[in-house]
C-alpha cells in the first residue's frame, strides 16, 4: 500500500513538472550530476523561500545555502588520493567544522547571534546550552545504539546507567560525603569544604568504568533472556535505579546518605583545567568564571567526548567483536555456533554501551551542577531509546541525528513551536485568531513523539538514516527462532 | 576405540515424555566420513544438537578427543573443533558472504576489545590474515567473486556452499553437515559428494552426514548409523546396511522384509 502511494506521488510529481514543460525521458538523460545539483539547488530554494515567507530574513542565509550546496552536489565518496579513499572523511571533517565552529557563528555573549536568519516554525538557532544538551544526549543514544542498534538487544532501563554515571559525579565530586576528606584536582572548592573533590577527567572515567561495571552486573542475570523478557527485566532495573537514588538517603535503615533522597546531590564540582594548565598552556582553569562563555566550554568539551563515543563505535562495529555483536543480531544459534560466546559477546556490549552512559550522565551532572532522582524516570529511557530507533537503528550518523533533533525539540524545540503558533493563530495573533487560550505545546511532549514515532515506523521502520543492513533485516525480517531449549543458554 | 575422535556414552534426551534420542552409543572415527541416516523424525537433529551443545543430553556423555563435553556451551563445542551447518539454512542473511566466513574465525582472531579500538599493528595484521584466509575458503567452496554479496542473495545452492564455507572457518576436526543435499539437483547433489571426499582428503577432516539421499550416503561414507524411533538399530558399511533387515523395515514396513 505504502509503495503504492509513493508511486502515486511520484507520479503527481511529474504531472506538475510536466505542466512546467519538463519532460521525464530528457530529464532520465541529463547526466547524473547535473540532476543531483538541479535537485538540491530546488530544494534549498524552497528551504530560502521557507525562511524568507515564514521566518526572518537574514542575509546571512545566503552563505549557510552555498555550504549546503557545496556539501551535498559533489560526491565525495568517489574522491581518493594516491588510492586510497580519503573522500569519505570529507562530508564528516565538515560537519564537525561545523559543529566545533557554532558557537563563535551561532552565539554571541551567551544569546543567539543576531545575525542568523530564523526558521519558519522553529525560530532561531539552537542556543549553547541546548547544544550541550544534544551533544550529551548523543553520547547517550550512540551507548545505548550500542545494545540496541547493534546487539539488537532490547534495553528499555537505559537510564539506569544515566543515573548511575550522574551520581558517580555526584559522590566524588561534592561535598555529599562529608566525612571524607580526599582532593584530587579539584576545581573551584572554597577551602574548607569536605567530601570527595576530584578533577572531573577523572570523574568522568571512573563514572564510565562503575556504569560498565553496573552494567555487567545487571548484565550477567539477565542476558539468557530473549527478546520480551529481556526488555521486560530491563524495564525492571530501570526502575529499580531511580527509586534507590530518590530512598537512598537511609540506605537500607542503616542511616547512611548515600544518594540524599530526593533533595539529590547539588552542587557538584565544574570541570577545569586548574591554575597550572591555565597559566603553561592556556586551558580554562575552572569552566564556570568564563561567564557568558562557559557554554561554549561546556559544549566543546561535549563535542570531544561525543568524538570519542563515534570513534569507538566505528572501531568497534568493523572489528571482531562488532560482527559478532550483528551476528546475534541476526542469528543467536547460528552465531553461537560459530563459537561466538553469547553470554560474553552480550555482556560486552551491555558494559560498552554502559560506559558511554556513564561518561555523558557524569557529565551532564557536572553541567547542571547536580544530580537529582527526578532526572531518572522511564521517560528518559524510552526517550534515548526513540533517539536510535527515529535515526536508524546501528547507524551512527542516524543516531546523532534522532538524538539532536528530539533532544532540541525537548530543550527548545518544542517552545519556539508553541511561540510560533501562538503568535499567529493564538489568543490576538498575527494572522487569525483560530484558539482563545494559550497553547502550551511542551505539555503535549510525549504525545508529539509519540506521533513522530508512530510516523516514523509506519512510512520508514527503518529510521531516517538506516544502515543499510539494519533496512534489509526491516524488509525481510530476521529468522531467530528459538533452538535451545532453555537449560542449554 | 583408541582413535575415536567422537564418542557418546548412552546418550539420551527427553522432551518431557517423548523420549527422542535413546541411549544411543556412537562413534566417529578420526578420518572417517559417517553418516547418520533414518525415517523422519527418527530423532538425528536432536542428536546433531547435543553433539554440538545446543541441547544438553537428559542422560549421558558426549566425548571430543577424549575430552568430556557433556553441558558444555555451543562455543566450547566449535572452539574445540567441532563445526556445523544446519538443516534449514541459517546464514547471516543480511552479512556478506566474506562477512559470514569472518563470523566463522570468531575463535580464530585473537585480539580484545581494547586493542580492536585502538586499532593495534596485532589486530591489523590479524584481520589481513583471516579476510585473505577467508578469501580462500570462499574459493575453495566454489563461491569465487561472491565475497561482497549478502547471503540472502545468493543462489540456493550458493547458501548451501557459504553454509560450508563458514563452518571451515571456524577450522573443525569434525565437521557436521546436516542434509547438506536438501534441494539440490542431482547434478548439483553428486558435485556435493565429491566436494565432501575433497574435504577428507585435502583437509584431513573427519565427516559426520545427516542425509537422506541414499546415492549420497553410499558413495561417500565408511561407515553408516541407522536410528528410528530415538534407537540406534543398525551400523556398519554402507553395503552392510543396504541388506539389514531392521533397516528395511524401518524404512518400508515389514512387509518389504518378507518380500525380500
Amino acid at each position: 500500500m505504502l509503495r503504492r502511494a509513493n508511486a502515486e506521488i511520484s507520479a503527481l510529481w511529474w504531472r506538475l513538472l510536466g505542466l512546467g514543460g519538463l519532460d521525464r525521458a530528457r530529464w532520465q538523460r541529463l547526466p547524473r550530476l547535473t540532476r543531483r545539483a538541479t535537485k538540491t539547488f530546488a530544494w534549498v530554494a524552497i528551504g530560502l523561500l521557507l525562511v524568507g515567507f515564514l521566518g526572518v530574513w537574514k542575509w546571512s542565509a545566503l552563505p549557510m545555502a552555498a555550504v549546503v550546496l557545496l556539501l551535498v552536489i559533489p560526491r565525495y565518496d568517489r574522491v581518493t588520493v594516491g588510492g586510497r579513499r580519503v573522500g569519505r572523511f570529507i562530508i564528516p571533517l565538515a560537519v564537525l567544522a561545523i559543529a566545533v565552529t557554532y558557537p563563535i557563528w551561532a552565539s554571541s555573549n551567551g544569546t543567539v547571534n543576531p545575525g542568523l536568519p530564523q526558521l519558519p516554525i522553529f525560530g532561531t538557532f539552537p542556543q549553547m546550552s541546548t547544544m550541550v544538551g544534544m551533544a550529551v544526549f548523543v553520547m547517550m543514544a550512540l551507548g545505548l545504539n550500542f545494545v540496541v542498534g547493534y546487539a539488537g538487544l532490547l534495553d528499555l532501563g537505559y537510564v539506569a546507567f544515566y543515573a548511575m554515571g550522574s551520581y558517580t559525579a555526584g559522590w566524588f565530586a561534592s561535598s555529599q560525603f562529608a566525612h571524607q576528606n580526599l582532593f584530587i584536582g579539584a576545581i573551584g572548592v572554597t577551602p574548607g569544604l569536605t567530601g570527595f573533590h576530584f578533577s572531573i577527567w577523572l570523574v568522568l572515567l571512573m563514572a564510565g568504568i562503575a556504569t560498565a561495571i553496573i552494567g555487567v552486573l545487571i548484565g550477567l542475570p539477565t542476558l539468557r533472556l530473549r527478546g520480551d523478557y529481556l526488555a521486560i527485566v530491563t524495564l525492571g532495573f530501570g526502575e529499580i535505579m531511580p527509586q534507590i537514588a530518590r530512598n537512598g538517603d537511609n540506605l537500607f535503615g542503616t542511616g547512611f546518605n548515600l544518594t540524599n533522597g530526593t533533595g539529590g546531590i547539588t552542587p557538584i564540582d565544574p570541570p577545569g583545567f586548574g591554575n597550572w594548565l591555565h597559566h603553561h598552556v592556556g586551558l580554562p582553569a575552572n569552566y564556570l568564571t568564563l561567564g557568558t562563555n562557559s557554554d561554549r566550554a561546556f559544549f566543546w568539551t561535549a563535542l570531544i567526548l561525543v568524538l570519542l563515543t563515534v570513534f569507538v563505535s566505528s572501531r568497534l562495529r568493523d572489528s571482531r567483536l562488532g560482527r559478532a555483536w550483528i551476528a546475534i543480531r541476526e542469528d543467536e544459534v547460528a552465531a553461537s555456533a560459530m563459537g561466538i560466546p553469547l553470554m560474553r559477546t552480550k555482556t560486552w556490549a551491555y558494559a560498552t554501551g554502559a560506559f558511554f552512559g556513564g561518561v555523558a550522565g557524569a557529565y551532564y551532572a557536572a553541567y547542571n551542577s547536580g544530580a537529582f532522582p527526578d532526572q531518572f524516570f522511564f521517560n528518559i529511557s524510552v526517550f534515548i531509546l526513540c533517539m536510535v530507533i527515529l535515526g536508524g537503528m546501528g547507524n551512527i550518523w542516524g543516531v546523532i541525528f534522532g538524538a539532536c533533533f528530539l533532544e532540541y525539540l525537548d530543550l527548545e524545540g518544542l517552545n519556539n513551536v508553541g511561540a510560533w503558533l501562538n503568535g499567529h493563530f493564538g489568543p490576538g495573533g498575527s494572522d487569525f485568531s483560530l484558539w482563545h487560550k494559550t497553547l502550551d505545546v511542551p505539555l503535549y511532549e510525549f504525545g508529539i513523539y509519540g506521533v513522530i514515532i508512530v510516523v516514523v515506523m509506519l512510512f520508514r521502520p527503518q529510521g531516517l538514516i538506516p544502515s543499510s543492513r539494519r533496512a534489509a533485516e526491516f524488509e525481510e525480517g530476521v529468522h531467530d527462532q528459538p533452538l535451545y531449549d532453555v537449560e542449554a543458554v | 576405540m583408541a582413535d575415536a575422535l567422537l564418542e557418546t556414552v548412552s546418550l539420551r534426551k527427553e522432551f518431557g515424555g517423548l523420549v527422542a534420542v535413546d541411549d544411543v552409543d556412537f562413534v566417529v572415527p578420526a578420518g572417517a566420513i559417517v553418516s547418520l541416516i533414518g525415517p523422519n523424525g527418527a530423532g538425528k537433529t536432536t542428536f546433531f544438537n547435543m553433539l554440538t551443545g545446543v541441547y544438553k543430553p537428559t542422560v549421558g556423555r558426549v566425548v571430543f578427543e577424549g575430552r568430556d563435553m557433556t553441558g558444555k556451551p555451543p562455543h566450547a563445542f566449535t572452539h574445540r573443533g567441532i563445526g556445523r551447518t544446519f538443516q534449514n539454512i541459517r546464514l547471516f542473511q543480511n552479512m556478506t558472504a566474506l562477512e559470514n566466513v569472518l563470523v566463522g574465525m570468531h575463535t580464530r582472531i585473537k585480539g580484545n576489545l581494547f586493542e580492536a579500538i585502538a586499532r593495534t599493528p596485532r589486530i591489523r595484521r590479524e584481520e589481513e590474515r583471516a579476510r585473505g584466509h577467508a578469501r580462500e575458503l570462499l574459493e575453495y567452496s566454489g563461491l569465487q567473486r561472491k565475497d561482497g554479496v549478502v547471503g540472502r542473495n545468493l543462489s540456493y545452492g550458493d547458501q548451501r556452499r557459504l553454509e560450508v564455507a563458514r563452518a571451515l572457518a571456524t577450522e573443525p576436526k569434525l565437521l557436521l553437515l546436516d542434509e547438506p543435499t536438501a534441494g539440490m539437483n542431482p547434478q548439483e547433489t553428486a558435485e556435493f559428494t565429491s566436494f565432501v571426499s575433497r574435504l577428507r582428503e585435502d583437509r584431513g577432516l573427519t565427516v559426520l552426514l545427516i542425509e537422506h539421499d541414499m546415492r549420497v550416503v553410499m558413495g561417500v561414507s565408511d561407515r553408516v548409523t541407522v536410528l528410528d524411533y530415538g534407537e540406534k538399530i543398525a551400523e556398519g558399511t554402507p553395503s552392510e546396511i543396504q541388506k539389514n533387515d531392521r533397516v528395511i523395515e524401518a524404512y518400508l514396513g515389514s512387509a518389504a522384509v518378507s518380500l525380500k
